[in-house]
């Protein structure tokens, strides 16, 4: 089959990706909603708690908002994987997969329509998430080098995450055990450096916190958009996520070429 | 090429999941043009032979090549057919025109064929009203619809249709099978299952019936009629004296007290027939009604996918099955 039919059907597939991103109101509120919320509870119920300026937290709410605001980023990424994940197990269960796999497409072109899609609908939340912290007062002092910096590691984390829940929608057996499989990848931010700092942690829960992936991303976007400690965090950020897009993409593509 | 290679050719096809088998040796072959019926009971094996001849499920064993092609080869097969499968596989969150057009972009027909051809389709399957709400929102014969015009996007030369009018009104049944019709005529191969033994009857130039994955029966509808030994005389009389002195008479015959009916199985000869109401005339018994029952496909069914000789209370319900076709005298 040449490239440019490919490329073809990967559009129709991308254009029908994100009429579903639009058309599926429950998982607009889970992916959007449910970090918004998280916002405000942390900046307004915890954040003057939390910004109290002890070990190496920052001091007052609106510190604390800087603080956490890149953490949320990420957050929304991990809420939609959520989404990605549940719709890829509702075309794999609901029947249109075997329509899809009896014609003369490219397992790729469904891939890559989904993968896009995910990819594409992840970071206009992210992007309005960006939009509500601003609005609540967030104040990034990165430079354009650093902006750019910082979407580039957004955009490599979506990827990554995209790969991997669609691999977990893929394999699951309902659209309900796709969104249990993603719970992990929401609740993992909460052990990290993302909320508070891991040094404030008893010892086993810092260890995990410390060599999870999202504290290096966290640290990372943090330290490019506000300021703070980057050093070798930048590497394995970007290593953690080539590798969450590996593992994801392989798996996918044989759940993909297996009928069920 | 020297000489066309049937539509669809299968030998020695085998399947198995664990050590169940499913599909036990089934041959068949389907010219071009023409409209093949799989007909069997639940778990029959039917969806599985869909499957495999649609590139969806691999053989254990056996071949199976549409127009000369081998399955196996399915980049091959896939633009050569178009399949409904049993259960409908429409995309949900679009409406039935997006559907047909995402359809239309997939085969890459060009923006203003696709919009014309959903039009066209929308209108062939009564669904334009509803062509611009959600699939969500249409009812199952509906979905089954906009389905089954999906699959005509594609200009296929063989078609597959796993149970294509299940769940339809009587309405919408005879406009698909008058576009079944329509597609072999115009060259296009049909392969279908169905539970609906009419419309094997009405649509199929050849019907296999498989039962636990073996073909039991192949043939023309009439082929297999003519397998059915069991066409009956059912002989209606005016009083219960009557019918008692005529069963007397006929020890192999079959009583239906309530009607006042007698129902004696006949090899449906005319002479026999004649022979049989002699001995009843000569013993004085008064006939009010003669008709003859030939054998119509359910029977031919059910005897044929007859369950193992445990129970006794098959054989009696086909001959007590109201027939279809009636010949009165
Ligand atoms: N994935 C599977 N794993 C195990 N057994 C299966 C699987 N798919 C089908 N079967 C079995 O294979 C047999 C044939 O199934 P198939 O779906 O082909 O039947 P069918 O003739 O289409 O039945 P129906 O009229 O109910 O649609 C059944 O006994 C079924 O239980
Ligand atoms: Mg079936």
């Amino acid at each position: 089959m040449s490239a440019s039919i490919a490329v073809r059907n990967s559009g129709t597939m991308l254009h029908r990706s994100l009429r579903h991103g639009v058309r599926f109101p429950m998982m607009l509120v889970t992916g959007l909603v449910t970090p918004v919320i998280l916002l405000l509870m942390f900046v307004y119920i915890f954040g003057g708690a939390l910004g109290s300026g002890a070990d190496g937290m920052p001091g007052g709410r609106s510190a604390y908002l800087d603080y956490i605001a890149p953490s949320m980023f990420l957050t929304t990424v991990c809420y939609g994987g959520g989404t990605t994940a549940v719709t890829v197990s509702v075309d794999m269960t609901q029947g249109i997969i075997n329509r899809f796999r009896t014609m003369p497409i490219s397992q790729s072109a469904l891939m890559a329509g989904h993968i896009l899609g995910g990819v594409l609908r992840t970071l206009a939340a992210v992007g309005l998430i960006m939009a509500a912290a601003v609005g609540l007062g967030f104040r990034p002092h990165a430079s354009g080098v650093q902006w750019v910096a910082a979407a580039g590691l957004l955009v490599l984390v979506t990827v990554g995450l995209t790969c991997l829940t669609i691999a977990f929608g893929a394999a699951a057996k309902s659209p309900g055990g796709a969104n249990t499989a993603v719970l992990p990848l929401q609740i993992l931010p909460l052990i990290s450096s993302a909320f508070v700092a891991t040094r404030t942690m008893p010892t086993p829960v810092r260890l995990f916190a410390e060599y999870q992936p999202f504290t290096p991303i966290i640290n990372t976007l943090r330290g490019l958009l506000v300021g703070g400690p980057i050093g070798q965090d930048a590497w394995i950020a970007a290593v953690w996520c080539v590798g969450a897009a590996l593992i994801g993409f392989t798996w996918s593509r044989r759940s993909f070429s297996q009928r069920r | 090429m020297a000489v066309s290679p049937p539509a669809i050719e299968v030998s020695g096809l085998r399947k198995a999941y664990g050590d169940k088998t499913v599909l036990d040796g089934i041959d068949l072959s389907v010219p071009q043009g023409s409209i093949y019926a799989l007909l069997g009971p639940n778990g029959a094996g039917k969806t599985t032979v869909v499957n495999i001849l649609t590139t969806l499920l691999p053989a254990d064993s056996g071949t199976a090549r549409i127009l000369g092609d081998d399955v196996r080869r399915a980049e091959r097969i896939r633009p050569l057919i178009s399949v409904t499968g049993q259960f409908a596989a429409v995309d949900n969150l679009l409406t039935g025109e997006e559907n047909l057009i995402m359809m239309a972009n997939l085969y890459r027909l060009g923006r203003g064929r696709a919009k014309a051809l959903a039009a066209e389709l929308l209108e062939k399957f009564d669904l334009t009203a509803a062509g611009k709400a959600r699939g969500v929102t249409y009812s199952g014969g509906m979905r089954r619809r906009l389905d089954l015009a999906m699959t005509l996007v594609a200009e296929p030369r063989v078609i597959f249709l796993d149970e294509p009018t299940t769940g339809l009104d009587p309405r919408s049944r005879h406009a698909m099978w008058e576009i079944v019709r329509d597609l072999t005529g115009r060259g296009v191969t049909i392969f279908l299952t169905t539970q609906y033994l009419e419309e094997a009857d009405q649509l199929a130039d050849r019907i296999g019936v498989l039962d636990h994955g073996v073909l039991v029966a192949e043939g023309s509808a009439d082929e297999l009629k003519r397998r059915m030994p069991g066409a009956s005389v059912r002989l209606e009389f005016s009083a219960a004296e009557q019918l008692a002195a005529a069963a007397g008479l006929l020890a192999e015959a079959e009583r239906d007290p309530k009607a006042l009916a007698l129902r004696v199985p006949t090899d449906g000869a005319l002479r026999s027939l004649r022979v049989l109401l002699d001995r009843l005339d000569d013993a004085g018994v008064e006939v009010a009604k003669v008709s003859v029952l030939s054998a119509d496909l359910d029977d031919v069914f059910l005897a044929l996918t007859e369950r193992p000789p445990d129970s006794m209370e098959r054989p009696a319900a086909v001959a007590g099955r109201p027939t279809a076709r009636k010949e009165m005298l």
